[in-house]
């Protein structure tokens, strides 16, 4: 099931040198680029269907159109490399073992969208992929694909890398924006959009890493080559993780639309120690769960998540285990989400903090079943009443436990029995 | 959120040594404004001396041109800077659920009951410091530890005994 689109140079040894990249090919697009009018290199892109990997899924072609005309102000990129939402780790693969299919991306896209300052936003943890890949920057200034004459062309690209410094929040396109000029990570209210006004009040446009890096192959093979993968709203292929209860753990490339279960099964080696499933977190932990009958229907790609009442978002699977306690996996959840709240909203500086109180009632043996519909009715008044999503990405997965597993929260409040009981068998 | 609001004053001046002095200036000119650099300057002081004391802030607000507050602010909001020394080996579990599922816990007890402190303390000889953070980005090699900024996938107890072996 595993193909290599974007994967291709990942297991060939010292990929990340400039050196063996090129031998397998990197840059050999510039050629075909720079002989193109940058309206018909976007044009490309969005026949490939290509849509964001950073988690909403927007088509990237359609992005960059929204960028408006001669403002008289310079257009900037802004790669997301932030990487934080609890089950993602597919983007620091690029930068570690392919950081020049990155730049190779960020080149391709600054011709199409006239822009010549583009900030990588890396998170501050990611220490040894930071070194990599500014090493990977280094060799492409030293041998002439960055800097002022990007392959002997009229045309600037410079490359920053700005490191962030443990913020989740930070992974919010505004927020981001916000960090590089310095402050702290806040997201802004929208409109407007960071396309018409982003970064230092200039067009901006705000990738993923994997987004940007899908764009090598598009071009060099066509937007044909692209789609022929995937279904056909859902396009090409991404980089799953797949974490949690399976045997084999890890990342995978794989197309779109392939079914849930098989890849759980062939691809993930199946749910660990003979045990049972229990259920599946589709795409990073802000999506809503899914219990085993829709695990066993859903296929991996926009539209049947949607259908499934759930987000493709990042790719990040978690299995989930017979011996989960949802109870305590949402305690986990909610202080993640609590803990990275940037503060400004009240619902979501004030409320997930009230739910983490909630659940830690439940989970002492001190709950009530008002409580636990107060959890449930707690979720929907904060969600979409704050400036981003951030309260959404708790709330929405919380309303799925409470929905889909609600006899666990129940049997805390009605036997009164503490977590730390339960697991010395009282 | 967390209070991160107490700044320690050493009573001692704060200088960028020549390296540091070096890359701060290559790297001011990549921005179109001055406050850009405030957190690659954090990040330069915390390379330089493990954590930021109230004179480094100030030093840095000097250097950009910028009120001292707005670096304060970037300072305490953003976890990763140090307000205070952390141990010479400072580890870092990761706490979020991707860990938490392959027992995380069991790594977080063992060097509770192996250094003696628990998350958020420093040993009191100063070697170590322990912390629980949130999800590092390699949750398909959980459960994952970083010791002083280095990544330890696929972590258990006798991995994180052996790995407690070879520091000195
Ligand atoms: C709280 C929050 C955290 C986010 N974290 C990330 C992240 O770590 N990486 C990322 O690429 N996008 C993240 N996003 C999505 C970005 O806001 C944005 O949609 C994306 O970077 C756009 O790039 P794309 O269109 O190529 O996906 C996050 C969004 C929110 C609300
Ligand atoms: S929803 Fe939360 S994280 Fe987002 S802006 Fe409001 S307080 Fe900040
Ligand atoms: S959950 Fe621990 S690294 Fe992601």
């Amino acid at each position: 099931m595993e193909v290599k689109i974007l994967s291709e140079k990942f297991d060939i040894e010292n990929a990340h040198l400039l050196e063996v990249a090129k031998k397998h090919g990197a840059y050999s697009t510039l050629d075909k680029l720079f002989a193109m009018e940058p309206a018909a290199v976007t044009e490309e892109v969005k026949k490939s269907g290509l849509r964001g990997r950073g988690g909403a899924g927007f088509p990237a072609g359609v992005k960059w159109g929204f960028l408006p005309k001669d403002t008289g102000k310079p257009t900037y990129l802004a790669v997301n490399s932030d990487e934080s939402e609890p089950a993602t780790f597919k983007d620091r693969y690029i930068l570690v073992r392919d950081p020049h299919m990155l730049l190779e991306g960020i080149i391709i896209c600054c011709w199409a969208i006239g822009c010549n300052d583009v900030y990588i936003y890396i998170r501050g943890e990611y220490t040894t992929q930071v070194k990599v890949l500014q090493q990977a920057i280094d060799e492409a200034y030293a041998a002439g694909y960055l800097g002022d004459k990007v392959a002997g062309q009229d045309f600037r690209v410079d490359v920053t890398v700005h490191r962030g410094a443990g913020a989740y929040v930070c992974g919010e396109e505004t927020a981001l924006l916000e960090s590089i000029e310095g402050k702290k990570g806040q997201p802004r209210s929208k409109p407007p959009f960071p396309a018409v006004e982003g970064l230092y009040s200039s067009p901006t446009i705000i990738n993923n890493v994997q987004t940007i890096a899908s764009l090598p192959f598009i071009l060099t093979n066509g937007h044909e080559a692209y789609t022929a993968y995937g279904t056909e709203k859902s396009p090409g292929t991404h980089l799953f993780g797949i974490s949690g209860h399976v045997e084999k753990p890890g990342m995978y490339e794989l197309p779109l639309g392939l079914p849930l279960m098989e890849v759980i099964d062939k691809v993930a080696g199946g749910v660990w120690k003979g045990r049972k499933l229990k259920g599946v977190i589709p795409g990073g932990s802000s999506t809503p769960v899914l219990t085993v009958e829709e695990a066993k229907t859903v296929t991996l790609d926009y539209e049947s998540m949607a259908a499934h009442k759930t987000m493709f978002g990042s790719g990040g699977i978690v299995v989930l285990d017979e011996t989960v306690d949802c109870v305590k996996l949402v305690e986990n959840l909610i202080n993640f989400y609590h803990h990275e709240s940037c503060g400004q909203c009240t619902p979501c500086r004030e409320g997930l903090g009230w739910m983490k109180k909630i659940t830690k009632k439940l989970l002492a043996g001190q709950g009530t079943l008002a409580d636990v519909d107060l959890l449930r009715e707690l979720c929907d008044n904060i969600e979409m009443k704050t400036v981003c999503v951030l309260s959404a990405a708790c709330t929405m997965p919380v309303r799925s436990y409470l929905d889909k597993f609600r006899h666990e929260f129940e049997a805390y409040a009605i036997d009164n029995v503490s977590a730390d009981a339960k697991l010395q068998g009282n | 959120m967390s209070d991160r609001s107490e700044l320690i004053i050493t009573g001692k001046p704060f200088a960028f040594d020549a390296e540091r002095d070096a890359e701060f200036e290559r790297l001011v000119k990549r921005y179109p404004i001055r406050e850009s650099m405030i957190l690659p300057a954090l990040w330069l002081t915390q390379e330089q001396e493990g954590w930021i004391s109230a004179e480094a802030m100030a030093y840095i607000a000097d250097r950009i041109g910028t009120y001292a507050s707005k670096v304060y602010e970037a300072a305490t909001f953003y976890t990763m800077f140090n307000l205070e020394p952390k141990g010479q080996y400072h580890i870092c579990v990761c706490r979020t659920l991707s860990c938490w599922l392959r027992e995380k816990q069991e790594i977080v007890d063992y060097l509770a009951k192996e250094i003696g402190i628990r998350p958020g303390e420093i040993s009191e000889d100063g070697r170590f410091s322990l912390e629980e953070v949130e999800c590092l980005g390699h949750c398909g090699t959980a459960p994952v530890v970083q010791l002083n900024g280095e990544f330890h996938e696929e972590m258990d107890v006798d991995k994180m005994k052996a790995l407690l072996a070879t520091l000195k």
